[in-house]
């Protein structure tokens, strides 16, 4: 239960390297901002489902409730549904999904090089370049192969 | 722990709350603080949304509920609130259930990293960028839950279709959102908004912008890309099963996320809340932010109420074929200009000390490119519209019937 000292924080903070709130620009976040930010986050990210879903809870008390059976049934303009709607799908949705992860992959690398870009030496710059250019390659080969076609 | 403890949580050490338990409460205000923001602008534009849609369309819209139909929300969430919630017997219960949830909540998420002003922002992440980006995709699993839950051949072919079309336009849109990363060199979003105070990355990559925009407007499923709700075809899409309060969830996801793409988009080409005399007051640069992303957010509503709907076939290859490789070959232009520009010694190597002159030949130098990119680019899609158009003509001309259902 210790007692923080409030005076002086602010002042103290960039000296020390315990900032505890706020940005730390561009000398680098330390290890307890970042802490903290995460922190924030992860609240953030266990209340954010609780917003939808109070009015859900609140819609649950006050709503009607009478079910029955074709009221429940799979809405398909009242046609009864035939067979089972759980089936394989089409391979081309797989395409897509391959050449998506492909660039989204790519996309990981490519942050780090666009951060660093502008105190970037020649070397890394054609390195990315390079890294680029393999990977539009692979997206021409999908193109030629007609695997973009929509079939 | 007591390193972490600053601000509100040391007030509330100082009256004698517990150290946890007063950083909790300190973070949990802040979470109620930012996440208010969405949530109580959400209402107002579902409101916005119809009124323009309504003007649009040469109507008046809802001006029955309060003054000039302002409470119509209010009216129409009461009523979601009384109405009955159909879960289908067929349907997976938890992730039936669960889909409303994460599709909303996937976009109140993204605001923790958005700078409202200079100073107020939930969270100044160092990888902000990055998070809107990760964050956003979580609403493409929403969906894909929501159309495999509900066990419905129209809720399933939906969720295939709008994935796909959401899975291939965040290629585009991710390596349009490169371009001002690399011009600030930096993730962080307060950081980005900070570089441009010399120069609007707009103006220094005004195709990114295209780009992003255009594929934001997919990302949001808005029409030419509004496949998610393509009524005429799959009578709802995914959401088809879904009622009450629960597809009112969707809705409002929906919504907030055009608004929230204005505003990234505000911050991430229009220098977010810098405007004439932004520093003199946080309301100043909140209005400023407020009025460039709903300028943004205007101009998505009048598009989405403008043009036809696409075809699936049609998306895709616009994507592929076109966006894709533009947004590579723009990224690589861009990156290679700048960087001769900086080794030349005219473009500066930081756009955050750089004033408006210093980045002036630069910019004039990356107008040019993007201008010849563009007239290049204008030049191909008008050949390709004639092509099309005469291939169109010649199939009618000789087979009537099947003109219209060709490329389905």
């Amino acid at each position: 239960m210790a007692q923080t000292p409030v005076q002086g924080r602010g002042l103290v903070a960039p000296v020390t390297g315990l900032n505890g709130c706020g940005h730390s620009g561009y000398q680098g976040a330390d290890e307890m901002n970042v802490l903290n930010e995460w922190a924030f986050v992860g609240l953030f990210a266990v209340m954010a489902p609780v917003f939808p879903a109070l009015p859900i809870v609140i819609a649950w008390l006050f709503r009607p409730r009478k079910p029955n059976v074709l009221k429940s049934s799979t809405y398909e303009c009242g046609v009864e549904t035939i067979g089972d709607t759980w089936v394989q799908f089409r391979v081309q949705y797989y395409i897509y999904g391959l050449i998506f992860l492909v660039f989204d992959v790519e996309m990981v690398f490519l942050f780090p090089w666009a951060v660093a870009y502008n105190e970037m030496s020649l070397f890394g710059f054609v390195a990315g370049f390079l890294f680029i250019f393999l990977l539009t390659d692979a997206l021409f080969y999908a193109w030629k192969k007609n695997a973009l076609d929509w079939k | 722990m007591e390193e972490l403890c600053t601000g509100l949580c040391s007030v509330l050490t100082e009256s004698g709350a517990e150290l946890g338990l007063a950083y909790f409460l300190s973070l949990l205000v802040g979470v109620l603080l930012v996440s208010g923001v969405p949530l109580l602008t959400v209402i107002l534009l579902i409101w916005i949304e119809r009124k323009v849609a309504a003007r649009i369309q040469d109507r008046i819209g809802p001006n029955r509920v309060g003054p000039v139909g302002l409470l119509q929300t209010i009216a129409d969430m009461i009523k979601l609130l009384s109405k009955e919630d159909i879960t289908p017997t067929a349907a997976d219960r938890v992730l039936y259930n669960a889909a409303p949830l994460v599709s909303f909540a996937s976009v109140v998420l993204l605001w923790a990293v958005i700078p409202f002003t200079p100073f107020h922002y939930g969270v100044d992440l160092e990888i902000g960028a990055l998070y809107f980006v990760a964050i956003a995709s979580f609403g493409t699993l929403a969906i894909m839950a929501a159309g495999w839950a509900s066990n419905n051949k129209y809720a399933l072919l939906g969720a295939f279709r709008v994935v796909a079309l959401l899975v291939s336009y965040e290629v585009p849109l991710v390596f349009a959102l490169l371009a001002p990363v690399m011009l600030a060199g930096s993730m962080s979003l307060v950081d980005i908004v900070n570089a441009q105070s010399g120069m609007w990355f707009v103006v220094l990559s005004p195709l990114a912008f295209v780009i992003f925009y255009i594929s934001s407007q997919a990302e949001t499923g808005r029409a030419p890309f509004d496949l998610i709700e393509a009524e005429s075809e799959l009578v709802a899409g995914f959401n088809i099963e879904y009622s009450g309060m629960k597809f009112g969830m969707f809705f409002a996801a929906e919504f907030l996320h055009v608004f929230t793409n204005g505003i990234i988009m505000a911050i991430l080409f229009f220098g977010g809340w810098m405007g004439p005399l932004y520093y003199e007051s946080p309301l100043i640069a909140f209005a400023w932010l407020g009025a460039k992303g709903g300028l943004i957010y205007f101009t998505t509503l009048w598009l989405r109420n403008t043009v036809p709907r696409l075809r699936i076939d049609q998306i895709m290859a616009f994507n592929w074929k076109f966006l894709v490789p533009l947004s590579i070959a723009n990224l690589i232009l861009i990156s290679l200009a700048l960087k001769v520009m900086q080794e030349l010694g005219i473009a500066p190597r930081d756009m955050l000390s750089a004033s408006f002159g210093d980045l002036l030949p630069a910019t004039a130098i990356l107008l040019v490119i993007n201008g010849a990119m563009i007239l290049y680019l204008l030049g191909i899609l008008r050949k390709r519209g004639r092509e099309a158009r005469r291939e169109s003509h010649e199939a009618r001309a000789g087979y009537p019937q099947t003109a219209s259902v060709a490329g389905r």
